[in-house]
């Protein structure tokens, strides 16, 4: 036992506001400004999609060059990949695995401070491409020889390299934290087994992060010693590999797809036991299915490389088949927990929804990628690019705002308005499968990616004029969402501490919570303790005949 | 089974006394944190020697060598002598660890002090390596991966001299003692680590042929 007793007055130095959050090291602040930034990069990335499907409604070149077009998705797909999807779940990690854990506070807090100050730095130098003679124009992926000083010439590529090598750093720092966060910040009685889901599936992200980003480290490296030093890592012409580039790419590439969905997943299971009113059904099997997708997701890298001819078909095919199968776990949780539940339709159960069918669709044509004959055939089409958006939008953007709308009342003590959410999530929600389903027959009759202009004799026309159509939708719905925030801080309603009737210790605290995050503690007895707190006769009652380590619960 | 969360933690923020108790069992927090970051760092040298050995295996056996003019990499006259500095440099810096376990500050400081002019001779060597080898980064993919290869694992030897100067600027003060040398162990993990990364190299650039 070792007590750290802080002299009275410590800790109350008066700082000015802005000095207070640039130099915070207090989780919640830092999961705040993590939010902030990487919304301001999603509307950034957002507005280059407009820019594409603008330029894609009709055939013809419209206001673009195919230069311009080239850095326009490439930078779209960088910045929605590093700058938003994965900061803006850590953002949420940072805020509330603490809180959920009963710990005042990140096992390395200004270590915490650093991995988010990488992220403006870092995703700064890649957009500053643009003020010094063009972005990197090669795709998110970069694949050797593009990226060869011969071919991308001009800093671009290069800002490109030392931007990632930052933000994956700080991603690499912040799980880190995270995995010792969780291992040694939990509060007495926080059993591994007790934990939220979200904890969970935050700990295996962390781990895929911890191994996966610091192989990209090096290809980046390598890259940017070719394209800098003469190296020769991916030129053929000095015995270098271009494969080799696709390797490693992949290799971090395909956990990166868990690490944008797992949190997500994590997210989701816990909004809907909340607006079911029932536990999570199969807690445990959820647990392992989450473990597992870890697992397999480092042996499933080659099937992005179907096409190149050098890997093993039949061994990637099977395995990205097998990952198919936890997945289909949580999925199958998930529809039990809804199965006869008190359904709630609030936003973030709204959203929460969404994920689940639009998840789905991404899952299933993911199955459909996985076997080679189809492979072969829609390899680099819109199939491919509808399938990545059904997965990283319909998965992992509805579980970003299922969770803003879930826990802004804990970050801030307001609810969002109930009415303009419901709005947004349903202009979101057609307008996302407006703009993405077309992709999948325009994929299937031959519709190449990254192409800035196509034949009006090819008959893409109508799909991509109703795709363009869904995307401004998408923009569109952002207004309600905007305003909603706005307003609501300024004269939002004010609910409590626990306004969804939430299981999970976050809810114990009040909203917001107090530097060190909890004044008490309830009794961690099992993985719903402010459920059993709000029923603490039916608690108390089990907690006499609970004498299994891991508690119990009805 | 009854938990008091007040036992385990108060906090009463409005008076400004923050009391925080927690359960100090197994591996110290700092430790977990450098294990973590030790475990990326092996996938990160674990993508160079992929890079390597994809290069290395694209050419027949016995096909793998220096550009044309430049003579064979050889253990002898540096590379070897190297390998022994370093190796004896983990040993050195576990026998500072092992004397601020027994509280003894001035064994851990004269350890730390040999450990880091082990350290910097290694850096040394190698510069004076890369300057009469006889091929350079951009005389392909052998001279590519040899100089990535060794140059980001040289990085790494640099960093630990950071550390240990600081290990060291630590203990002239009289910062560590048997009860609380976190630090120490940590830089010594790290160092470790750094070492072993270096043995791998040495076995697949000299002796795997």
């Amino acid at each position: 036992m070792a007590t750290t007793t802080l002299a009275p007055g410590a800790g109350t130095l008066s700082r000015s506001w802005v000095m207070d959050w640039l130099t915070t090291v207090d989780h919640k602040k830092i999961g705040i400004l993590y939010i902030l930034n990487s919304f301001l990069f999603f509307f950034a990335a957002g507005i280059l999609a407009l820019v594409i499907r603008s330029e894609l409604a009709v055939p013809g070149l419209q206001f673009l060059d195919e230069a311009t077009y080239n850095q326009a998705f490439t930078m779209h797909g960088t910045i929605m990949i590093f700058l938003f999807v994965v900061p803006v779940l850590s953002g949420f990690a940072n805020y509330i695995v603490p809180l959920m854990l009963g710990a005042p506070d990140m096992a390395f807090p200004r270590i915490n401070a650093l991995s988010f100050w990488l992220l403006p730095l870092g995703g700064g130098l890649i957009f500053s491409g643009y003020l010094f003679g063009g972005a990197a124009a090669e795709g998110w992926t970069g694949y050797a020889p593009l990226t060869n000083a011969r071919y991308a010439q001009g800093v671009g590529t290069d800002l490109w390299l030392i931007g990632l090598t930052l933000v994956g750093t700080a991603s690499i720092l912040g799980s880190v934290n995270f995995i010792a966060t969780i291992f040694k910040m939990r509060a007495p009685g926080m059993t591994l087994f007790r934990m939220p889901i979200f904890v969970w599936t935050v700990l295996v992200t962390a781990t895929l992060i911890l191994l996966a980003t610091p192989v990209l480290t090096a290809g980046l490296i390598a890259l940017f010693i070719d394209r800098n030093y003469g190296g020769s890592f991916f030129d053929p012409a000095t015995g270098g590999n271009p494969i080799l580039w696709q390797h490693i790419f992949w290799f971090f590439g395909h956990p990166e797809v868990y690490i944008v969905i797992l949190p997500a997943m994590g997210v989701v299971s816990e909004i809907l036991p909340v607006f079911a009113r029932k536990p999570l059904f199969g807690y445990r099997a959820f647990v392992f299915a989450t473990i597992g997708i870890g697992l397999l997701s480092f042996s499933v890298w080659a099937h992005h490389m179907f096409t190149t001819g050098q890997v093993l078909l039949l061994f990637f095919a099977f395995m990205t088949a097998l990952i198919g199968v936890p997945t289909g776990v949580k999925m199958f949780n998930w529809m039990a927990t809804l199965w006869r539940g008190s359904l709630v339709f609030t936003t973030p159960m709204l959203f929460a929804l969404g994920f689940i069918s639009m998840f789905l669709i991404g899952g299933i044509s993911g199955v459909m990628l996985a076997s080679p004959p189809v492979d072969f055939h829609v390899q680099d089409t819109y199939f491919v690019v509808a399938h990545l958006h059904y997965v990283f939008f319909g998965g992992s953007v509805f579980g970003v705002f299922a969770a803003t709308y879930f826990w802004f009342p804990k970050m801030t003590g307001r609810r969002l308005n109930e009415g303009l959410g419901k709005i947004h999530f349903w202009i979101h929600f057609i307008g996302f499968n407006l703009a993405f389903f077309p992709m999948h027959p325009l994929g299937i009759s031959g519709m190449p990616r990254r192409i800035a202009d196509y034949s009006p004799d090819a008959g893409f026309t109508f799909w991509n004029i109703v795709s363009t159509v869904g995307a401004f939708m998408i923009a569109i719905s952002v207004l309600p969402f905007l305003v909603n925030v706005i307003a609501t801080l300024i004269n939002g309603e004010r609910v409590g501490d626990d306004p969804w009737e939430g299981n999970t210790l976050e809810w114990a605290t009040t909203s917001p919570p107090p530097p060190y995050n909890f004044d008490r503690l309830p009794p961690i007895r099992s993985e719903r303790p402010v459920f059993d707190l709000r029923h603490k006769h039916d608690a108390e009652h089990l907690a006499a005949d609970a004498s299994a380590p891991e508690g119990g619960h009805a | 089974m009854t938990v008091d969360a007040r036992t385990s933690q108060s906090a009463d923020i409005g008076t400004g006394h923050v009391e925080v108790e927690r359960r100090e069992a197994g591996m110290p927090t700092p430790l977990v944190g450098m294990l973590l970051f030790i475990a990326s760092e092996v996938m990160f040298f674990g993508g160079l020697f992929a890079a390597y050995f994809n290069a290395r295996a694209s050419v027949g056996p016995g096909e793998w060598h220096p550009p044309a003019g430049a003579h064979e990499l050889e253990m002898l006259p540096i590379a070897l002598p190297l390998t022994l500095v370093l190796v004896a440099s983990s040993f050195t810096m576990q026998f500072g660890v092992w004397a601020i376990r027994r509280g003894d500050q001035g064994a851990m400081r004269t350890w730390t002090a040999v450990t880091l002019i082990l350290g910097i001779a290694f850096l040394i060597g190698q510069l004076y390596d890369y300057s009469i080898l006889g091929f350079g980064i951009s005389d392909g993919v052998f001279g590519t991966t040899f100089y990535t290869l060794t140059g980001f694992h040289g990085a790494h030897v640099f960093g630990g001299t950071v550390g240990l100067t600081i290990l060291l600027a630590r203990a002239m003060q009289g910062q560590f003692s048997a009860r609380n040398h976190v630090a120490v162990e940590a830089v010594s993990m790290y160092w470790h680590f750094v070492d072993v990364v270096w043995i791998a190299l040495f076995t697949t650039l000299y002796i795997l042929k």
